[in-house]
């Protein structure tokens, strides 16, 4: 048995690496790379694959215009698991096949992971240094605590939300009890104790009579939750809750015939609206960065080519992330304004501060922690939207426009730069 | 409070009644074959799916009864060719035969009908308000759930009571070797045994699907929970499943309907929320709900591996 | 995939492979340099502890655990806890090389306090106990979020702690031939421990322990022996895990995990020492490479251990070596051809099964079927019927011949005297 020992570990060994390694180095005047590490198989495959889309979808249509430099954008797909040690790896991995720039959204531990692993590379490998860029994690830990000079979020950290949120809801009359059902994971807890604290710092005349979380992506019937929210008398909640956890606990709501309205971050997140249906029409509210009928609303025309385009290309899904708009033009005006793409520092040091003209309004990437300042919508599920989310027949109407005043948090962040 | 005991009995009552279709194929098997089939909620899911499917067709009734069918012959056509096999070479590769099913299935799922869940939807005739509950509406559904249950009990409980099959069931659940030299074909009942308690479980699947949600991860959410429901009943006994499975569906829904925790109810004591003892002191009720089952497993085997109801150890 | 014993000779040289294994370990990184491969091959590493003391469980006390991930993510934690202690005192204290006897020493704690429940009985029971325990510390990772750090888990750094030999644990490649270092310690110590009494008093309680117990041991004993000592060098695998990849989180004690190792011990084959270490460094491999070139990869993954378990229950090296015993006792003698002609049949039809299995993932997975699709290198419309008639072919010839003309070839070359031939 033992002398199997060296040609069995060697022959796995060398199978395995001829196929791991395949680093080609691509030079200078080829294209820009950014790899993009999201769950392309398994349970969040979906969502995944829907960034994918739209990166792929954004890039072409700047290539069309020259790309950056003359140079095309490419984007490199990397399949992370939703895993944050997987995602570590991938990192490492573009950094072998010379990628300077890596994306990443869905998931803040992931985040937290992709962060440490970039600034360890670029503190210890200074030669090859890489930039994140995070159009989706909001965890605000990523623009505080755990701020980082090579780390760029393009999304409203969930303190943001959670301030312009609260800033709409104080001027309503009709809301004064409060129910809060959140997943059990840091994102569910820090919203659960924030708004807490806010409805105390800003004096809200309301009353929160429940809060609750849930485990995550286990809850199969939130019957019980429903009973509960049903006792505590509550006429609004309020949910971070995202994917398969916010339809259900609409769809429970609903077939309960509990007559709430229920505020959220991802009420227009793939899958939600085909899941949620009609029931979730005038009850359903979500505070994004930009929906589909603003373009109508405000006139971007330019924007609703740009929109019915991506409907022609992927017609079962809608182009959703504003924010990777707004990502990609930025990155092209600061690699532009540096004159390469391999010089990541002087790349930083351009996106900070950088302010950008959006279709929603003037956006501002915060330079104290790289956390993007932009205004937001509050909408609401309406069936009589122009634009329905996903081919469900319920699209989102504009209920107010929080301007980028209402939309800011103060840092903590305390910034190492180079 | 009385609402809140009414809704958790209620929610508890429908939750446990869908464990029992899940546990009482799996307890047979289990209590014949000595296979713990891990694979089992897999067939759930098949009969989730096929019903789905065959009802675009056909419409919920026929489904009704055509998914566990197909599901059951799936699972006669696994017995024969996979799990006869390999029971050859005893009871841990059985097991880690079901466990490597359990993932191809659950990749096949996901390639066929992809990772979102399906529209699955109960029937236009079962879509109304049946009664209504200290102001909260259950639907017409959730009682056709309740009846499906009772209704595959009673079946149960008359097949194997009754009828000259159950009589065979019965002996090779506690003496397989002795039916065997009473001259019947020991794999022919073990097959039959496995597509029917695989069928049970479709059953469950039909109504689970659309009362909770049709998705690729619903084999692998109610796997474990399952084998819970089957240890704590005991092996191989029917009844035991169903008094483990209301057991397991009051206890968690009663928790997660309060809101209790031990420093709310007795006080902090000036217990910091930090430390082990601190976090379990100040933890709501709702955040332990979902560990309830596996804390019942982990006792019931160190302290009754014969579990509630059963007359072997596991 | 492992191949080839023909290397073999006396056992007067059975030495040899401690002395050749870590010298070709060594130059690995000098062939393969780029950052991601040195990653991997320390994850081969740590994967490989991790297996063969999963082993100690499966193969030699022949107990099958659900959640021996338990007792490699807990030391992988204390571990972590242990380094940013030191990070924070500005790198004094614990040489970072002695971390992984941290991580050991917290899996035999665990395992001590799990295993004196879990053992009394084997079989079902105990791997049930493991299921619980294993869900239950996973629960508990995200609710104690003060030793777990929730799902963000916990950082460090390893080049922020002294070193015993003055090396810095900066680039990948020093971490490397660290993991090398324990690889080996820990691979000698399970192979002699697997040598002594209580290694074979392991395998009687596995095969008998009625006879066991009448020989005077306690099976529950032993069984408690073996468990807290695998739980050891699981943790000892966790904390090596520490310095590899700085982070800890909720994975590395999830079932995943646990699931993993049972697929990649079994795969490689629980009867051999090498078995655990073969499959470990498969699994490695597929994992971190075959997702990159196949969404199906899941699928293939588990077509495999479902294959073995079927036709090979002694793993990959199981195979080679029934095989190479076969040669050596001159079994192929006049039927070499017939073997080599399952084997390519066999491969043939894995080919097919292969395309079958990529042109459905892009048929119902894509967004547009009908877009172009490279198959094996051969640009096809998956929504067109010739692509699924080869391949469905191929697989069906391939299968075909295997099973119907290769196999009952060979079974009436041999008369019915053994049933090597599947390959």
């Amino acid at each position: 048995m033992l002398r199997n020992k060296k040609t069995g570990l060697f022959t796995g060994t060398m199978i395995g690496l001829s196929m791991a390694i395949s680093s080609i180095t691509y030079a200078q005047d080829g294209p820009i790379r950014i790899s993009y590490i999201e769950p392309l198989s398994g349970p969040f495959a979906n969502v995944g694959d829907a960034g994918l889309k739209h990166f792929r979808f954004a890039a072409e249509k700047m290539n069309e215009e020259g790309g950056i430099l003359g140079r095309d954008i490419e984007i490199v797909a990397m399949d992370n698991k939703q895993s944050p040690s997987e995602s570590v790896q991938l990192v490492q991995r573009s950094i072998d096949e010379g990628i300077k720039f890596v994306t990443q959204g869905n998931g803040s531990n992931v985040a937290g992971a992709m962060v440490e692993a970039v600034d360890r590379n670029n503190r210890r490998n200074e030669d090859n240094k890489v930039l994140y860029l995070n159009y989706a994690a909001v965890d605000p830990a990523l623009t505080n605590e755990r701020c980082s000079f090579y780390h760029f979020r393009f999304d409203a950290a969930s303190d943001i939300k959670l301030e312009a949120l609260s800033n709409y809801m104080k001027d309503q009359d009709n809301i004064e009890k409060i129910f809060m059902i959140n997943q059990d994971y840091s994102h569910g807890q820090f919203i659960s104790k924030r708004m807490k604290e806010l409805v105390e710092e800003k004096g809200m005349d309301v009353e929160i009579v429940g809060d609750v979380l849930h485990p995550i992506a286990q809850v199969r019937d939130f019957s019980p939750y429903v009973s509960r929210i049903k006792n505590s008398g509550a006429d609004t909640v309020i949910s971070g809750n995202w994917g398969n956890d916010l339809s259900l606990l609409v769809r429970a709501i609903d077939s309960a015939g509990l007559d709430v309205n229920i505020y959220t971050y991802y009420g227009g997140g793939l899958g939600t609206p085909a899941s949620v249906g009609p029931r979730g029409e005038d009850i359903l509210y979500q505070i994004t960065e930009w929906h589909a009928d603003v373009n109508v609303d405000e006139g971007h025309t330019e924007y609703e080519k740009w929109f019915q385009e991506f409907k022609e290309r992927y017609p079962e899904i809608d182009w959703y992330y504003h924010r990777i708009y707004n990502q990609m033009h930025m990155l092209k005006a600061a690699i532009e304004e540096v004159g390469n793409a391999e010089d990541i520092d002087a790349i930083a040091y351009a996106l900070e501060g950088m302010e950008f003209e959006s279709q929603t309004g003037t956006v501002t990437m915060r330079a104290d922690d790289h956390q993007i300042l932009q205004p937001m919508y509050m909408s609401v599920m309406d069936t009589d939207a122009k634009y329905d989310a996903d081919n469900s027949g319920v699209g989102f109407r504009t209920v107010a426009n929080i301007p980028v005043e209402q939309a800011t948090v103060d840092t903590t962040c305390d910034m190492r730069r180079p | 409070m009385l609402e809140t005991i009414a809704y958790s009995i209620l929610n508890g009552v429908l939750y446990g009644t869908l464990l029992f279709m899940m546990s009482s194929g799996l307890t047979l098997i289990f209590g014949m074959m000595g296979v713990l089939n891990f694979a089992h909620a897999s067939f759930y899911m098949l009969g989730a799916y096929f019903a789905y499917t065959i009802g675009l067709g056909t419409g919920f009734w026929v489904a009704l009864f055509l998914a566990p069918i197909l599901v059951g012959a799936v699972g006669a056509a696994v017995e024969r060719y996979g799990l006869r096999r390999v029971h050859q070479y005893g009871h841990v590769p059985e097991l880690l035969f079901t466990f490597g099913l359990a993932y191809v299935v659950e990749e096949l799922v996901a390639l066929f009908w992809g990772t979102v869940p399906v529209p699955y939807k109960e029937p236009e005739s079962l879509n109304f308000t049946a009664f209504n509950l200290f102001g909260l509406n259950y639907s017409m559904f959730k009682v056709f759930v309740l009846l499906v249950a009772v209704a595959m009990f009673v079946g149960l409980w008359l097949l194997l009571k009754k009828t000259r099959a159950g009589l065979v069931i019965q002996g090779a659940l506690s003496r397989p070797d002795m039916v065997g030299a009473l001259g019947h074909n020991v794999p022919r009942v073990f097959m039959l045994v496995f597509a029917f308690g695989c069928a049970l479980a479709a059953l469950g699947g039909v109504v689970g699907g659309i009362h909770f949600v049709t998705d690729p991860g619903m084999a692998f959410m109610m796997g474990p929970i399952v084998f819970v429901v089957v240890v704590l009943g005991g092996l191989g006994s029917v009844p035991g499943a169903l008094v483990a499975s209301l057991i397991i569906g009051i206890l968690q829904t009663f928790f997660l309907s309060i809101d209790f925790s031990l420093a709310d109810s007795i006080g902090t004591l000036g217990i910091e929320d930090s430390g082990f003892f601190g976090v379990l002191w100040h933890m709501e009720a709702t955040r332990i709900a979902p560990v309830i089952p596996f804390l019942l497993l982990v006792l019931t085997l160190i302290f009754r591996p014969r579990g509630l109801f059963g007359k072997r150890e596991a | 995939m492992a191949t080839n014993t023909a290397a073999g000779g006396s056992n007067l040289l059975k030495l040899w492979p401690w002395v050749v294994v870590p010298v070709v370990a060594v130059l690995l990184p000098f062939i393969f340099q780029s950052g991601h491969a040195v990653n991997l091959l320390s994850h081969m590493g740590v994967a490989i502890i991790f297996a063969l003391s999963y082993n100690m469980l499966l193969g030699n006390t022949g107990l099958l655990s659900f959640g021996h991930a338990v007792y490699y993510g807990l030391g992988a934690y204390v571990a972590m806890h242990l380094l940013r202690t030191i990070n924070d005192a500005g790198g004094e204290g614990l040489p970072i090389e002695l971390l992984p006897l941290v991580g050991a020493a917290a899996g035999l704690g665990f395992g001590i306090i799990f295993g004196s429940f879990s053992v009394r009985r084997a079989g079902v029971v105990f791997a049930m106990i493991t299921l619980g325990v294993g869900a239950l510390v996973h629960s508990s990772s995200l609710m104690f979020s003060d030793f777990f750090g929730g799902e963000a888990g916990l950082f460090g750094y390893r080049d922020e702690a002294p070193s015993l030999f003055g090396i810095d644990y900066g680039p990948g490649r020093n971490v490397y031939f660290l993991v090398v270092a324990w690889t080996m310690i820990a691979a000698v110590l399970i192979y002699l421990l697997k040598k002594t009494p209580l290694g074979w008093m392991a395998n009687a309680v596995r095969d008998n322990p009625e006879r066991a117990q009448f020989v005077g041991y306690n099976p529950t004993i032993v069984r408690f022996i073996q468990f807290a000592l695998s739980a050891a060098f699981a943790g000892l695998a966790g904390g090596l895990f520490v310095i590899t990849d700085e982070i800890v989180n909720d994975e590395s004690v999830g079932q995943i995990q646990s699931g993993i190792v049972l697929l990649g011990t079994y795969i490689g084959g629980i009867g051999y020492f090498i078995g655990p270490v073969v499959g470990a460094s498969l699994v490695t491999i597929l994992e971190s490479s075959l997702s990159s070139y196949t969404e199906a990869w899941v699928l293939y993954f588990g077509l495999l251990f479902i294959a073995i378990v079927m036709f090979a229950p002694m793993g990959l090296v199981g195979i080679v070596h029934t095989q190479y015993l076969n040669w050596k006792a001159g079994a192929w003698k006049g039927n070499t051809g017939i073997r080599i002609y399952i084997l390519l049949a066999g491969l043939l039809g894995m080919f097919g099964l292969v395309c079958v299995i990529e042109l459905s993932y892009h048929y119902f997975r894509s967004w547009d079927p009908s877009a172009p699709f490279v198959l094996m290198g051969f640009t096809v419309d998956a929504t067109s019927f010739l692509p699924w008639f080869v391949s469905f072919g191929i697989a069906i010839v391939g299968f075909g011949l295997m099973l119907f003309h290769g196999n009952p070839m060979l079974k009436r070359k041999l008369g019915d005297k053994s049933d090597g031939g599947k390959a």
